[in-house]
């Protein structure tokens, strides 16, 4: 009488939406997005209609794509003399005794196991900008809506809804969706990681003071770069990289935001909170991606956080390691954010005084203006210093740039600490996002 | 105890597909609790959107509910309860108010014969 109670995964409808919509869309061609879309959403309020009464069934996720099948014949029936639909279906839906077998064929697991792979490179597309890219995968991938990616970007519904709305015309006008053999494969691999690493940093590092919002962003660019790993041609070296680099980070995300929605740094959290399964996950991809010529920043970047993940404490941490990690990282991707946690490492290696100096001689310094950490690591060493009046001086200065309120609450804890110039932390490394 | 039936009426079931699934784990972890507690008969069916109407002495038939879609059936179950009132109180729980739908609750006609 009672429904059977199946557990859905977290997030299970969101994931089969990214999975059915890009499967669905190799069939009916990437100019008709919008209906793979529409027919997702019909198989979507069908399940929810009926698993509220009948509980979730034994494979939920073959019962969607059987449902979303189901929808997408009687489309393709309807509207094959109307539309033009993907050039492999040919002729073979003009026939009854044709369309159900081919579609079935499409659909067949084995087969959509590429597609949401070839969406991800699509979104990635050229003629994007990269927040254009990471809205259009949350959207189309990660089932996020315009409403929930606005929220996570602290950005308005309007603009999200513009910026997908010419993302995916974008994206239509590219004819079908990218093939993973493709000659510019290589090229379009780096815009995903890049797509993805920011995805992740927007988590990471981001303006939302939601711990769960930022850990769903951080979530999705773990299972995304999960996908890319599982596919052969797209399992390089950089790949193992990016996925070492997001487990290593993700494992303190914990440690990083409280439950209560406080900011700690790297200095002062509690690093027994530490996912101890990240980290190991983390290494083991670290080693993994130690092969091959190329060294990207992605390499770097997950050398450093495993310095970090390593230690018992900031004394306990390799800093001549980390700053020697920057230093490489600033001969393959300089930027003045990254030059500011090289200075970060430098000052926590040879103290305070060198870390000001470092920082007065950072490159393009005038393009961290308006980012509230920059003023927030001169309090910070000046602090260290025993200045607390100058230091004092660089936070309220952090302050007016605070972009959330959780940054606002860690600058106030500052100023405050300016006081009583006892309780001395230094930043954590820095967002390393432009 | 007596019989009522609930009717599920109107309620948006359109959203994101997190909040789908929200209210898909609301709806299910209620009808728990009224099995859990006595109060469910048969947990019932969810009802097609569409459906014909056949109506007058001419018996024409025409396309669709014939409730506005705000106040369509959607599906219905089948509550045993003390009398109407506790009906009408364990309906309070139905996930169905956040998304603007409504319970009709309708007591089962007792028959003694």
């Amino acid at each position: 009488m009672e429904p059977r109670v199946f557990e859905l995964d977290e997030h299970f409808f969101r994931h089969e939406s990214g999975r059915i919509v890009a499967a669905l869309t190799r069939i009916f061609g990437v100019h008709n997005l919008a209906l793979a879309e529409d027919v997702v959403q019909d198989a979507f309020c069908r399940a929810l209609e009926v698993w509220k009464f009948r509980g979730v069934p034994e494979n939920p996720s073959a019962w969607l794509m059987a449902t979303a099948k189901h929808r997408a014949i009687d489309v393709l029936r309807r509207e094959r003399t109307a539309r033009t639909f993907a050039p492999e279906l040919g002729r073979l839906i003009e026939s009854e005794w044709t369309l159900a077998p081919v579609v079935h064929e499409l659909l067949d697991a084995a087969a959509i196991q590429d597609d949401e792979l070839r969406m991800m490179f699509s979104c990635c597309h050229p003629r994007l900008a990269e927040p254009a890219q990471i809205a259009l995968i949350l959207h189309i991938l990660c089932g996020f809506s315009v409403g929930e990616i606005a929220a996570a970007f602290l950005s308005s519904n309007a603009a999200i809804e513009k910026r997908i709305t010419r993302a995916k015309k974008v994206l239509a006008g590219s004819k079908k969706l990218f093939e993973l053999t493709a000659t510019d494969f290589s090229g379009r691999l780096s815009a995903v990681h890049r797509a993805l690493y920011l995805l992740f940093n927007e988590g990471y590092h981001g303006a939302s003071s939601e711990s769960a919002v930022r850990t769903e962003l951080c979530g999705e660019a773990l299972r995304l770069a999960g996908l890319l790993r599982r596919h052969p041609l797209a399992s390089t070296p950089s790949t193992l990289a990016l996925g070492a680099l997001m487990c290593l980070h993700a494992a303190r995300l914990p440690g990083r935001i409280d439950a209560a929605g406080e900011l700690h740094t790297l200095f002062e959290q509690d690093r027994s909170r530490w996912d101890a399964q990240l980290i190991c996950e983390g290494q083991r991809l670290l080693d993994l991606s130690a092969t091959g010529s190329e060294l990207t920043e992605y390499h770097v970047e997950a050398a450093i956080a495993s310095v970090h993940a390593r230690a018992q404490s900031t004394e306990d941490t390799d800093w001549a390691r980390i700053v020697s990690l920057y230093d490489m990282l600033m001969a393959i991707r300089p930027s003045p954010v990254v030059a500011l946690n090289r200075a970060i490492a430098i000052a926590q290696h040879q103290g305070p005084e060198h870390g000001l100096e470092t920082i007065r001689g950072i490159d393009g310094l005038e393009r961290l203006a308006a980012y509230p950490f920059y003023p927030a690591t001169l309090g910070e060493l000046e602090l260290r210093r025993g200045e607390p009046t100058i230091a004092r001086n660089h936070f309220c200065e952090a302050l007016a740039l605070a972009r959330s309120p959780m940054e606002r609450r860690f600058i106030e804890r500052r100023i405050a600490a300016c006081q009583n110039d006892s309780d001395v932390v230094l930043m954590e490394h820095v967002s390393l996002r432009e | 105890m007596s019989e009522f039936l609930f009717l599920y009426r109107g309620g948006d079931s359109s959203g994101s597909p997190e909040e789908m699934q929200q209210t898909m784990h609301k709806w299910v972890a209620w009808m728990k609790e009224l099995g859990d507690s006595g109060n469910l008969k048969a947990i019932g069916n969810p009802l097609e959107p569409g459906g014909k109407v056949v109506k007058g002495k001419q018996k024409t038939i025409t396309d669709g509910p014939y409730a506005e879609a705000k106040d369509m059936v959607g599906g219905y179950t089948l509550i045993e309860a003390k009398d109407l009132a506790e009906a009408a109180q364990l309906s309070k729980g139905c996930p169905i108010f956040e998304k603007d739908g409504f319970v009709e609750v309708r007591p089962i006609m007792q028959i003694n014969m």
